[in-house]
């Protein structure tokens, strides 16, 4: 970590969430974390390191290996006036813990006609290209959008990584906080200036390259990915304009809309397989707001609609540059 | 279990309700009728007060210290009880309830384990716990708007401690296990402060043992030392499936494996079922970790209005329970005592029926919700998805009234 000035700093995705959520457990004494591994270990990716030392272990709580339990507990504790944030290890182990979430998280509030709150976050690191073996790669995060009830968020940079997980903790609504895994190491200067506060609200997507010829829509670990491929078309005389989502639900129409009447075409871009993705939300309310404006059809490139398959093919299973430079060319050959 | 509790088992119980006979191998009896030797029980089928015995010597105390104003008093709530889930029943027959699950035949189990609570406890029920909400002071009416379809859950959970019904088979809990480690985390548990203490209490039936949050409950709980009560209401029925199809041994003895006791308890005897629960919550709330309690009753009912027992379930079984009918149990224990004379049973017959009137009346007037309404307590923070819908959902409605208007 370099200091540059005092309100500056270079992190990491994985530093940034890591000061984020020690600020919001400074904050906050009733902020908890819990998960498999959280204290000693400071979680498999190093999430919580160092946090079960500084505020004990009735605040980092290491938890038996037990999803549903996790989570169910999370619910009592925030029934209790906690505001829990809980780790699952990894994407493809919250299926255990699915129950819970949809069935009492999502519908706590309403059920009890707005009496009950559950001020909980859910943190799960997601996709792939790390090499993992099986369950460890997912992008489920449409699962979770599709519920009302939920917030899904996902940060994209060290910046968003710092102020979005605090703003989801500040949030008496749940929140489904995906981390984009594979960018959990990249490092970014970051503003930490607590007088001005998060420069972007939780639900609001971010214009994260400025372009004219078409719009790419994306979120989590395919941002990078589109701003690399912007820059390539770039060299090419091509004005690629990039949207970080940041949420998945509720999504921030608007920004989507504005981007999408400016330029006329829209490709969406996610690792999750593209049958009743994220980008066949997107491309139906393109489509349905901004159809005088479209010069092409929206298209998607996101991962093949199979089970996430084993590393050695992840490089052709995950959207890459070429994949989507391709789909770019077929929206401006319209 | 000693003699005088022998006397009062069902004798002459005909092999075909003993389930056990149509499972090989099986490591236990399935004996649906007889609780056996480890059931703490103070009171037999006839009334009377039973001796002390190896099973029920650890909770005779309390039993003792109870006064005749409390056995009055608990008798009037088993009675409104029963006949609140009665008209709760009526009401669903005439069409003005779509479902109702009764719990006839678990009074004493309910009301037993609510007036044990302390105010500062919290209870998660699944979803026929209509005994402990009365304990817990939820207006009886309230129980009815999720079964009419108004809503899910008409009370304030934090108002009595009492947290909306569950649905979902277990989910609670684990809901439970969270509560009570957020009670350590208060520092409101071995103080010693009457007043501050607090512990949880967790209802599921034997169904609900064999969910897997059920047993991730256990660990949580176990591993955490919570200050938590399991109480199961084996009613020896899952719906349609009898016990010998939901586990290998009873629930109570399944608390070792995780670490902590289990107690079996005539769930039929409301004198053993407050000493058993008051006994558990003392100790979670002195800090001494959780208790699961089994609850040994009877669903003399359908699982719901929407099924029908007579297939699955033979009339001699519902015969000996009968016999075990925790009202008719309890006054006899408290006309042979002296507890209470004829005008007091007669006056809570009087109050039940005063009671019934008054949620049938509560039922019938319930007002639908105002359509807008169910976008309503979705979210806390601002949502511009669903304020949109239920901008456009006013919007196509008005329409109507203005074509109404117009014509």
């Amino acid at each position: 970590m370099t200091d540059t000035t005092p309100n500056r700093q270079k992190l990491s995705l994985a530093k940034g969430l890591n000061a984020g959520l020690r600020k919001a457990m400074e904050d906050d004494p009733k902020v908890v974390l819990m998960g498999e591994d959280v204290g000693k270990l400071g979680g498999v990716f190093r999430i919580t390191e160092g946090l079960q030392k500084d505020f004990g272990e009735d605040r980092v709580i290491d938890t038996p290996l037990a999803e549903s339990g996790i989570v169910g507990t999370a619910i009592g504790l925030a029934l209790r006036g906690y505001r829990p944030v809980v780790e699952i290890q990894f994407d493809g182990f919250i299926y255990p813990a699915f129950d819970q979430i949809i069935s009492q998280v999502a519908k706590m509030h309403a059920r009890s006609l707005g009496h009950l709150r559950m001020p909980l976050v859910i943190r799960v690191p997601y996709g792939g290209g790390i090499g993992a073996v099986e369950h460890h790669s997912e992008s489920n995060e449409a699962y979770f959008a599709h519920t009302a009830g939920l917030r899904t968020v996902t940060c994209a940079d060290p910046a968003d990584a710092y102020w979005m997980i605090q703003q989801a903790i500040a949030s008496d609504d749940p929140v489904m906080f995906y981390e984009p895994k594979r960018r959990y190491h990249e490092r970014a200067e970051v503003e930490i200036d607590e007088a001005a506060g998060a420069p972007l609200g939780l639900h609001t997507a971010r214009v994260a390259r400025a372009g004219s010829d078409l719009t790419l829509v994306t979120y989590g670990p395919m941002v990078k990915t589109c701003l690399d491929a912007a820059a390539a078309a770039s060299a090419e005389g091509k004005s690629l304009e990039v949207i970080d989502l940041r949420s998945l639900s509720p999504l921030d129409t608007p920004t989507i809309m504005e981007s999408a009447r400016k330029t006329g075409r829209v490709v969406v871009v996610h690792e999750a397989s593209t049958f009743l993705g994220m980008g066949a939300e997107i491309a139906a309310q393109v489509q349905r707001d901004c159809f005088y404006s479209l010069e092409a059809p929206v298209l998607r490139v996101g991962g093949y609609n199979i089970p996430y398959p084993p590393s050695r093919y992840e490089e052709d299973f995950l959207p890459d540059l070429d994949r989507i430079l391709d789909s770019v060319d077929q929206a401006l050959a319209f | 279990m000693h003699d005088d509790a022998m006397d009062s088992a069902p004798t002459g119980v005909p092999n075909s309700v003993r389930h056990h006979e149509t499972v090989v191998d099986s490591p236990m009896e399935h004996d649906i009728t007889d609780g056996g030797p480890d059931m703490v029980q103070f009171v037999d089928g006839e009334g009377n007060r039973l001796p002390t015995s190896a099973a029920n010597e650890a909770y005779a105390q309390i039993v003792e210290d109870m006064t005749s104003e409390d056995a009055r008093s608990m008798y009037r709530d088993l009675v409104l009880v029963r006949r609140v889930d009665a008209e709760g029943h009526a009401l669903q027959r005439q069409g003005e309830l779509g479902l109702w699950p009764s719990l006839l035949g678990q009074e004493a189990a309910q009301v037993g384990a609510g007036r044990a609570m302390r105010a500062q406890d919290y209870a998660f029920p699944g979803y026929r716990e209509h005994g402990v909400a009365w304990c817990r002071g939820v207006p009886p009416e309230n129980l009815l708007g999720m079964f009419r379809g108004v809503n899910h859950g008409g009370w304030d959970s934090n108002e009595h401690n009492f947290h909306l019904y569950t649905i979902v088979i277990g989910n609670q809990m684990l809901h439970a296990t969270g509560y009570a480690m957020g009670i350590q985390r208060d520092g409101d548990v071995g103080t010693g402060d009457d007043a501050r203490d607090a512990a949880v209490m967790a209802f599921t039936g034997d169904g609900g043992t064999a969910q897997g949050d059920f047993n991730e409950a256990l660990v949580f709980a176990g591993v955490a030392n919570a200050p938590l009560v399991f109480f199961v209401q084996n009613n020896q029925w899952a719906i349609s499936e009898p016990n010998y199809k939901q586990f290998r041994i009873p629930p109570y003895q399944r608390a070792r494996g995780f670490g902590f006791p289990g107690v079996r308890v005539d769930g039929n005897d409301v004198l053993a079922v407050y000493a058993v629960t008051k006994a558990a919550l003392d100790a979670a709330r002195a800090g001494q970790g959780p208790t699961l309690i089994e609850a040994f009753t009877y669903r003399m009912g359908a699982h719901t209005t929407s099924d029908d027992p007579t297939k699955y379930r033979i009339a001699t079984e519902v015969d000996i329970w009968r016999e075990k009918d925790p009202i008719k149990r309890m006054r006899g224990f408290m006309t042979t005592k002296g507890h209470a004379d004829e005008a007091f049973f007669d006056a809570v017959d009087a109050e039940a029926d005063e009671l019934a009137a008054r949620i049938r009346v509560a039922c019938q007037q319930m007002p639908d919700p105002a359509k807008p309404h169910m976008f309503d307590d979705i979210y806390v923070d601002e949502h511009p998805v669903v304020e949109q819908e239920k901008a456009d959902f006013i919007a196509y409605h008005s329409s109507f009234a203005d074509a109404e208007g117009a014509r």
